[in-house]
């Protein structure tokens, strides 16, 4: 390894003190002009946002983000809902599908025969690539109907009248929609890239510390939680995060099925909204202090999501110290 | 060589038609169809295309007051004082209607019968049951299920939503006080489906479900709807004739713009839930040219669309109100102040 690594880099170091050391100068300020543009086009989508949504923070203030009221007929908003809706849609998608994803993988990468393990991980790659209106139309037209049919009526009729439960899994118009279905839906939409990353992960691991693992007589389970788990474990946390980010600001899919209702409700079962949702429904015919609040709102998810991948990159950085 | 013959003239046909200027114009999605209906024909007819973005009716109001288009699109008529503020010229071109489409089983359709203010109540979350007195009232003989109501709204924000509740405010004085009229409100309960699709999605699949739809999107997917009293106490079926019969009897020279409600207007037939659409234009434009070009091509469509409108489900405008249209066309002037129609 190490003396390929020398071929590539010695040629490399005598160009630069041939003539053709000008191109490689044109180069390098080439690519560091193209870096550079997506700095500044992030300052621009950013400064613009603010600017756009500048106008509501300043009528509103912080009750913008504490209001549950969006009355389009007196100019009046708050962020509340679409902001609990984001957050609750996207942690549902992360405990429905982190497991899931983290199943797949364990299995791709040490327990499946070979004749299966390549089927399924194209699937996964396949997965990744289905546009996000086909989740949002599969989940309308054949999802919904079936969660209606077969979850939501009949857990209605078991947790009617329980305390908690009763409230938060009780479904006062069994629609097939709402902030649960959405959750769903987005985990399945997320599975993929936590799958495959985190099976790239797993297969980093140097065959050599699992094989003595179970030399000494650890079982799968074993092996997997004290040998792989911590050997990958932080940049499965990343994987997890980029699924996250992917999960707070997805809007097609999530418009189909979350129901669209501007308030709060206590149950995941009733129609709410997301920040992006309400973005895409609200966006074509918004005039004046409407569009500012819109723009707001983006505002707020581009921070949210902006929090994240700085945790995601944290935790990257992290594991490379190691 | 045929081939090569073909090719050629398809050639000079694609330069011809890119030399004709196509006329731009942006707005409501509601007449986006029949627009593009009226297109194709017209340039069949005279090689002049037409280039519609049907990005809503926001973002036509926004497209004609910054000059990008030729023409906006609006559902929802602009108010006289921002119409002469803009110096804009606002006239209806097309109508529809919008009618309840219901999912109760055991009631077919065209059996239910509803009054305005019971549509308001149960938007408003007040009547929350099928066989609540008021419904049961009005439908002697219909047996109504003992099952919630489950109101489906559209969530995107719309002309059709403008108009719905543009009628429930005229008739009830409590939806008026609470919600009011918009392409979106704070809807109280019921579930959000985006576009007419979405709407129907959900009033198909939930069971006691009742949405309100375009009457063209309504008819093309069979849904079944719910008829509405209208002024004079009658149930008319939803169809051409109720909707012409509402803008019959209506005064368009109430607002300026045109920009009436044909909402809850009397009539023996008339459907109480009824709209035009309508466009937007600059009195003084910067690029007459474009402006008389548009022009133009409504005024071909008020002539020869009627047929393609009525086979679309959408209702041509009065002759009477089509001529006051074009009489208002006058104040459309170039910069020396010569009439451009």
């Amino acid at each position: 390894m190490s003396a390929v690594t020398d071929q590539f880099a010695a040629p490399s170091a005598s160009v630069r003190k041939t003539p053709k050391g000008t191109f490689d100068l044109v180069f390098r300020n080439a690519s560091f002009l193209a870096a550079l543009f997506v700095l500044v086009l992030l300052a621009g989508i950013m400064a613009s946002m603010v600017i756009g949504g500048w106008p509501a923070f300043r009528e509103f203030g912080f009750g913008f983000l504490t209001s549950s009221v969006w009355d389009t007929q007196n100019d009046q908003y708050g962020a509340w809902p679409a902001i609990v809706g984001t957050l609750s849609t996207a942690l549902i998608a992360l405990v429905v599908g982190v497991p899931l994803s983290l199943g797949i993988a364990v299995f791709l990468t040490q327990l499946a025969p070979p004749w299966f393990k390549q089927p399924v991980s194209t699937a996964i790659e396949l997965l990744a690539a289905v546009p996000s209106i086909i989740y949002g139309m599969w989940g309308l037209f054949v999802f919904a109907p079936l969660f209606a049919a077969y979850v939501q009526i009949p857990l209605s009729n078991i947790v009617e009248g329980m305390p908690i439960i009763g409230t938060v899994l009780y479904s006062r118009s069994p629609s097939g929609l709402g902030i649960l279905t959405a959750g769903i839906i987005l985990a399945f939409m997320i599975i993929p890239f936590i799958a495959s990353i985190t099976r790239d992960m797993l297969d980093q691991i140097p065959s050599v510390l699992r094989e003595s693992a179970y030399g000494i007589g650890a079982t799968t389970w074993e092996v997997v939680r004290h040998v792989l788990v911590p050997q990958a474990g932080v940049s499965i946390i990343g994987a997890i995060m980029l699924g996250l980010g992917r999960a707070l600001g997805e809007t097609m899919a999530v418009t189909f099925v979350v129901g669209n209702a501007n308030r709060l409700s206590a149950s995941v079962m009733d129609p709410g909204s997301t920040i992006a949702s309400r973005i895409a429904n609200e966006f074509n015919e918004a005039l004046g202090l409407q569009l500012n609040s819109l723009i707001a709102l983006g505002c707020i998810l581009f921070f949210v999501t902006f929090v994240v991948l700085v945790i995601a990159r944290l935790l990257v950085a992290r594991v490379k110290r190691y | 060589m045929r081939k090569l013959l073909i090719l050629t003239a398809a050639a000079i046909g694609l330069s011809g038609a890119a030399q004709a200027a196509d006329i731009t114009g942006a707005g409501a999605t509601f007449p986006f169809p029949i627009y593009s209906k009226w297109a194709e024909a017209y340039k069949k007819e005279t090689n002049i295309g037409l280039n519609y973005q049907s990005i809503g009716s926001g973002g036509g109001i926004r497209q004609i007051k910054a000059k990008t288009v030729a023409f906006g699109a609006t559902d929802a008529p602009l108010k006289g004082d921002e119409l002469t503020k803009e110096g804009l010229i606002q006239f209806p071109t097309v109508m529809g209607g919008v009618v309840p489409a219901i999912n109760i089983a055991g009631v077919e359709a065209g059996k239910l019968k509803l009054t305005g203010p019971v549509l308001a109540a149960i938007y408003l979350g007040d009547i929350k049951k099928w066989n609540d007195p008021k419904i049961a009232a009005l439908n002697a003989g219909v047996t109504l299920p003992d099952a919630n109501i489950n109101p489906v709204y559209r969530s995107d924000g719309s002309g059709t939503t403008f108009v719905f509740t543009d009628y429930l405010s005229k008739v009830s004085p409590d939806w008026k006080s609470k919600l009011g009229t918009n392409t979106a409100v704070q809807w109280p309960v019921g579930i959000g489906g985006k576009g007419n699709e979405g709407v129907s999605a959900s009033v198909k699949q939930v069971a006691n479900s009742i949405g309100y739809v375009e009457y063209a999107y309504a008819k093309q997917n069979k849904l079944s709807f719910a008829l509405i009293q209208n002024a004079d106490g009658n149930f008319p079926a939803p169809d051409d004739k109720a909707f012409q019969a509402a803008a019959a009897n209506a005064n368009w020279n109430e607002a300026p713009g045109f920009g009436i409600s044909l909402n809850n207007q009397k009539g023996a037939d008339a459907w109480p839930i009824t709209a035009a659409t309508f466009l937007l234009i600059h009195a003084k434009p910067e690029k007459p040219e474009e402006t008389q070009a548009a022009l133009k091509f409504v005024d071909w469509a008020f002539k020869n669309g009627d047929k393609l409108a009525l086979d679309l489900d959408y209702v041509p405008l009065p002759a009477g109100v089509k001529d006051q249209v074009r009489n208002a066309w006058k104040g459309v002037t170039d910069p020396a102040g010569k009439p451009i129609f």
